[in-house]
């Protein structure tokens, strides 16, 4: 697989960055990059995951998620475990960039701002979603729900989404700031908030077995939320970056 | 630097001079009619009696945040076009405003709540919201206090300002699925208000834009003589450093 991706970054890499196949050249490798980072240390992921995963044990104390809590309080507790967990991920995503000189070289490259996110971002939702894997199973023992409902796993796909590309832009800006690690909630969890609570009431909705009709509103919302997240944070990241980088 | 300063000196004193001293007293005229006009020409509510009166400062208060936060979002968006630095001063200016004028309209709002619903707080959606919106907005304030001046705050804060507000619709939606209880002024068909008590709901609508106008361009005249002030210690830093 790495070796395809290479590929693709390397040609595109003779020529001058313009369309989209060339964009998405660019993107590809910085999320190749973010990945081998990743696999290599292991710093974020497993952080996060030991992080996750004592979230889920002290909220299974207080909130007794196998008794007559669980519909009520299992969908909160899953999030609030994504959320804090994804954070702590999320925080990571230009850390490394800025301490180790990575963010002149992705703003000598030459490519469009705003791909440089698009890489960023994907980075950070692959991470996620690897946590999630890890974390929605434990969740279902835990809280003895079944997973394999079509509608859980589409309202937490389109959660992180949206979840993930504003925490990128904010975490692009924590990362400049003397106090980084209380910047990203600061920022992030007000914006958020609105998000996670769709995400919750269809988590819940969804563990019920509820038809699509029922799920409709939460799935509107999320979708709402990940279009306008989408479209309004790559043009603004150009203008977050010009200032990271000085 | 002595360009900079004069443009600091000239934004100062380039302001119209009929907002500077005919705001206030638009402002003040307004706010004592729409006082008179709800405290004492208004007919007193048949169920709620007096306290429905707080009705018409909530309302505007809740109003004069939200033009407050459309400002911010609007000189946010020209901070970046432009990034003149008088654009982040409107900014903060009006984010500052809006929170004391959100903070009215939740204290004003419990109040009632507590008189008619019988409790301080219920998590109803346009509650819910509203809390949000002070929130995101005391965020934004408290985020520009832990960044250094200078264009990466600017920058910071706009970016934010402008998702913070984008934000906002879309929370309401998400948060109304939730039963309402919070009553409704404007609906589809009109307004459903007593028209007898339409006079003071408008004065004091008017009375409170004005107001918040008025405070806004205040506090935009303190911003910028705080930066001058920034500006001329670090000349004078500057110059002790030579002259050592």
């Amino acid at each position: 697989m790495w070796e395809a991706l290479r590929k693709s970054t390397s040609v595109t890499q003779a020529q001058p960055a313009d369309g989209f196949l060339a964009s998405l050249g660019f993107a590809l490798a910085i999320v190749a990059k973010d990945v081998r980072v990743e696999l290599r240390s292991r710093e974020a992921l497993s952080g996060s995951l030991v992080f996750a995963l004592l979230t889920l044990v002290i909220f299974n104390f207080a909130f007794d998620l196998d008794g007559e809590m669980k519909e009520t309080a299992g969908p909160g507790v899953l999030w609030v475990a994504i959320v804090l967990a994804g954070m702590m991920g999320l925080g990571y995503v230009f850390a490394k960039e800025k301490a180790q000189g990575g963010l002149e070289g992705l703003l000598l490259a030459p490519m469009d701002r705003s791909v440089i996110f698009v890489g960023k971002a994907a980075g950070a939702l692959l991470l996620t979603s690897a946590l999630e894997l890890f974390l929605l199973p434990l969740f279902a023992v835990f809280a003895d729900a079944s997973l394999l409902s079509p509608g859980l796993i589409v309202i937490v796909i389109l959660g992180t989404l949206g979840f993930v590309t504003v925490g990128t832009l904010f975490s692009a800006m924590a990362v400049t700031t003397r106090s980084r690690e209380l910047m990203l909630p600061l920022l992030l969890l007000p914006v958020a908030i609105p998000l996670i609570i769709a995400a919750v009431e269809g988590t819940r909705i969804a563990l019920q077995g509820q038809s699509w009709g029922e799920l409709l509103p939460a799935l509107s919302v999320l979708a709402a939320f990940d279009a306008l997240f989408l479209t309004v944070c790559p043009p603004l990241f150009e203008y977050v970056i010009e200032e990271m980088a000085s | 630097m002595n360009i900079r300063l004069n443009a600091l000196a000239a934004s100062t004193t380039a302001d119209l001079p009929g907002l500077r001293f005919g705001l206030p007293v638009l402002a003040a005229a307004l706010l004592l009619a729409a006082l008179t006009e709800a405290l004492v020409i208004a007919p007193t509510e048949a169920a709620m009696g007096d306290i429905q009166r707080i009705f018409y400062f909530h309302v505007a208060a809740a109003w004069a945040a939200f033009l407050a936060f459309f400002i911010v979002f609007a000189a946010s968006v020209a901070y970046l076009r432009t990034k003149a630095t008088r654009w982040d001063v409107v900014a903060v200016s009006a984010a500052e405003t809006g929170v004391v004028f959100v903070s009215v309209a939740l204290v004003s709002g419990s109040i009632w709540a507590r008189s008619t619903w019988g409790t301080w707080w219920t998590w109803d959606p346009r509650l819910t919201t509203t809390f949000l919106l002070w929130l995101i907005y005391v965020s934004y304030l408290v985020m520009r206090s832990m960044v250094e001046e200078g264009p990466r705050r600017a920058t910071f804060a706009a970016v934010f300002g402008i998702i913070a507000f984008l934000d906002v619709p879309i929370a309401f939606m998400s948060i109304r699925w939730w039963r309402t209880m919070h009553p409704t002024v404007l609906t589809g068909s009109g307004f459903s208000v007593e028209p007898a008590m339409l006079p003071a709901l408008f004065l004091s609508l008017a009375a409170f834009s004005a107001f918040l106008l008025h405070l806004i361009l205040l506090r935009s005249a303190l911003e910028r003589s705080r930066q001058e002030v920034t500006e001329l210690r670090r000349r004078i830093g500057w110059m002790e450093e030579r002259r050592s």
